[in-house]
């Protein structure tokens, strides 16, 4: 292990263009796909590189594209990328949370098929989950797909597909049986959004951005060959999704690369003062120190789960809290730099404010999404109460 | 640094567990207290501990212990938690067995260290002398006497004080504070008598004579001893809160799947069922935050003091929660002294206060990393 580390160190330290190797605004994020935009051409040629080897998705196995590391070996790269400040060259639905459903229920055509696009960036894919009448109530979605032959004629109505209006496929939950009961009559369909039939309208948010869109499925003819897993049981495969998904929501404070990040307590000693290397506000200090220590002890835990998955434990109850305390962890963190930041943090746009605290306050905005896309806080609430501590519905 | 733990922790866990819950379950702490008890805690079931070895896990291998560390002592700290067992386990298998083995001389070890390894002799350190844990305001005093010190002032919630056969007394001296072995038996003690039934005491000393060979430690220098100490009692402590933070939740748990009212359960309310899931939730965090500080303190980190200040911080406020949420969501019957679950609430507070309240923690922690 000593000798990958090292060898991955200097390969990144080789390959990784010293523009990639900074902070990356939000609009630097590279998620591939044919409507691509490339802010600077080493985003581009970054992708180009960690694709050929296999390393935007490492533990997927060699004979689709990806990386073929075991997870030891990831959590390494993924240690020297931060320790080093790569930025990630690739991100979004197709690597955290199609691919890994397609390798556990698609058939070997579906993977042959999907998954090396995304690897090599070349497909970006939106999830069509949520409907505007099924949002924490998920299976009473209504989304309608009726076999005809060799196809599925879908209709229906999908929102909050983030990004849906820059993708090329969608991965979709629809309605396959009316008549069986909700969460048997679901199935897990994969669209080409290249049917003018699919209509994404993309939705302003407070934050300003619009990344989620409301989407359209009108008489849509989907290959039958595009359903993963059996006709009617999609909901073990949006369920295991979720999962993957909650777990990238949840892991949202530590996948920022903590060495371009403005510590909290670094922005409250700017605004607050500084006395004796300490924030000079006692008041203030103390709520950023209950913070950071939840931050800090909420890091371990989550340290302390690896550290037991790797010893060989089964998945422990540990990881249902992930998604609820990563969050709510994330929306505190931008509570305490707005409320260090005073009147800097109230800025919109224009002169006045910096770069940052521009960000910030975008930042605070996007964040109240955390504890409610993916499964809402009360929704993963109800999860530990009913799967961890086993109490009655 | 691991944070999950050995075959020998795991083993030593289990054994701690087993112990307690069949040799002092809370109805022993109760008798103590309806007995009112002079000494506070069994001796006997002190002299068992010893023998499982437990007084030598911080004293090395060629003094007659274990030196098995920190991570072992928390497991059995944890264990009495969960039973609210009242016994020399800090003040003597944590406070004494290493104040003596990192401070005391050759001689002074083998006086003190086979009676308390034996389970035969119980420390005490006398430290705090205002309304909360304040390690450097220190009054009492050791003037110079002779080859020897005068020794003088009030020290009070000194845990396991009213029966300690040697306190050990930091006191200031010329240029700093020095730490003393003084015979219980020459301090004039006041029992405290505590909201959760358990040991301390309230010491003065008016002109006690000590001898030069009282001394632990490097004279003027006890403050950096007390320092690297006290981090493992924080840290022993917060594993002991742990192991009452877990079982309290544990028995409101249980509690809501038992109690029925309006025909169902009351485990099937939301309104519940989202505040113990937060509970579960903050006792996982607590876990994950005792083990890091033990392991830390075991291998010497840098980020020990750091560690240790967290998960006391964590102990503190998650005791807190599950004793509080535990009257209450036990109702009518958690108000009852009949009711164990109201044991736990009241432990909580004083642990709180003990080695550092919250506040203190926070401050600790935000200093050592810098803000």
């Amino acid at each position: 292990m000593p000798r990958f580390r090292a060898e991955t160190r200097a390969w990144l330290e080789a390959n990784c263009p010293p523009a990639m190797r900074t902070r990356m605004p939000e609009i630097e994020q590279v998620a591939g796909g044919k409507k691509a935009q490339w802010v600077r051409p080493e985003q581009k040629q970054w992708l180009d590189i960690m694709a050929a080897k296999g390393w935007t998705a490492p533990t997927w196995p060699k004979k689709y594209g990806g990386g073929g590391l075991s997870n030891d070996e990831a959590l390494i790269l993924e240690e020297e990328m931060q320790d080093l400040g790569c930025r990630p060259p690739l991100q979004g639905m197709g690597l955290s949370m199609l691919g890994p459903v397609l390798l556990e229920y698609g058939t070997e055509e579906q993977r042959q098929t999907h998954l090396p696009p995304i690897i090599k960036g070349e497909i970006r894919w939106c999830q069509g989950y949520s409907e505007p009448e099924a949002g924490s109530d998920l299976a009473s979605l209504r989304t309608r797909a009726v076999l005809q032959g060799e196809h599925f004629l879908v209709n229906g109505h999908k929102i909050w597909t983030s990004n849906a209006h820059r993708s090329d496929w969608i991965f979709c939950l629809v309605r396959t049986d009316p008549a069986a009961k909700k969460h048997e009559g679901i199935s897990f369909l994969l669209i080409d959004m290249a049917d003018p039939g699919v209509r994404p309208r993309p939705i302003r948010l407070i934050s300003g951005a619009s990344v989620f869109c409301e989407t359209f499925i009108e008489n849509v003819q989907v290959p039958a060959g595009n359903l993963v897993g059996p006709l009617n049981k999609g909901w073990t495969i949006a369920k295991r999704l979720l999962e993957h998904e909650r777990k990238g929501i949840g892991g949202i404070a530590n996948r920022r690369a903590a060495k371009f990040e403005i510590p909290v307590e670094a922005v409250a000693k700017q605004f607050a003062g500084e006395q004796d290397g300490k924030i000079a506000d006692p008041i203030l200090r103390e709520r950023v120190a209950a913070y950071s220590m939840d931050a800090h002890a909420f890091q371990l835990t989550r340290r302390r789960a690896a550290e037991e998955a790797e010893a060989g434990a089964p998945p422990g109850p540990l990881s249902a809290m992930f998604k609820l305390q990563g969050t709510e962890l994330n929306k505190r963190r931008y509570e305490m730099l707005l409320e260090a930041e005073g009147f800097q943090g109230l800025g919109w746009e224009g002169e006045g404010f910096t770069e940052d605290e521009l960000r910030f306050t975008r930042e605070w905005l996007r964040s109240k999404a955390n504890s409610i896309e993916g499964g809402t806080s009360e929704v993963q609430l109800n999860i530990i109460a009913k799967r961890v501590l086993n109490l009655p519905d | 640094m691991p944070l999950i733990l050995s075959d020998e922790a795991r083993m030593v866990r289990e054994t701690a567990l087993d112990f307690f819950r069949e040799r002092s379950p809370i109805t022993a702490l109760r008798k103590l207290r309806d007995d009112n008890d002079p000494i506070g805690f069994s001796r006997d079931l002190w002299r068992q501990m010893a023998d499982l070895g437990w007084t030598g896990f911080l004293v090395a291998e060629d003094d007659g212990g274990s030196a098995f560390g920190m991570t072992g002592l928390a497991q059995v700290m944890e264990a009495s938690g969960r039973t609210l067992t009242a016994s020399p386990l800090m003040s003597t298998a944590l406070l004494g067995a290493s104040l003596l083995s990192q401070g005391g001389t050759e001689a002074q070890k083998a006086e003190y260290l086979p009676p308390l390894l034996a389970g035969e002799h119980i420390f005490a350190l006398a430290l705090e002398e205002g309304a909360r844990h304040a390690p450097s305001q220190i009054a009492t005093t050791a003037e110079p006497d002779g080859a020897g010190y005068r020794l003088t002032g009030q020290k009070t919630f000194v845990l396991d004080g009213h029966i300690a056969d040697t306190l050990i007394v930091a006191a200031r001296t010329e240029t700093g504070i020095t730490l003393f072995l003084v015979p219980g038996a020459v301090a004039i003690r006041t029992r405290l008598i505590m909201l959760d039934s358990r040991n301390a005491a309230r010491i003065q000393f008016d002109n006690v004579r000590l001898g030069p060979d009282a001394v632990l430690g490097r004279p003027n220098q006890g403050a950096a001893l007390l320092d690297v100490i006290l981090d493992r009692a924080r840290a022993g402590l917060a594993a002991e809160m742990l192991g009452s933070a877990n079982e309290a939740f544990d028995r409101t748990v249980q509690y809501l799947k038992d109690r029925k009212q309006f025909g169902v359960a009351i485990g099937s309310f939301q309104a519940l069922k989202h505040r113990a899931a937060q509970m579960f939730c903050e006792v996982e965090i607590t876990r994950s935050a005792v083990l890091a500080a033990v392991s830390a303190l075991d291998s010497n980190a840098n980020d020990a003091a750091a560690l240790v200040s967290l998960a006391k911080g964590k102990a503190n406020e998650t005791l807190y929660l599950c004793g509080n949420e535990g009257v209450q969501m036990h109702g009518g019957i958690g108000m009852t002294d009949e009711h164990e679950i109201g044991f736990f609430m009241k432990r909580s507070r004083v642990a709180q206060a003990t080695f550092g309240d919250t506040k203190f923690c926070r401050d600790r922690y935000a200093t050592l990393m810098g803000f």
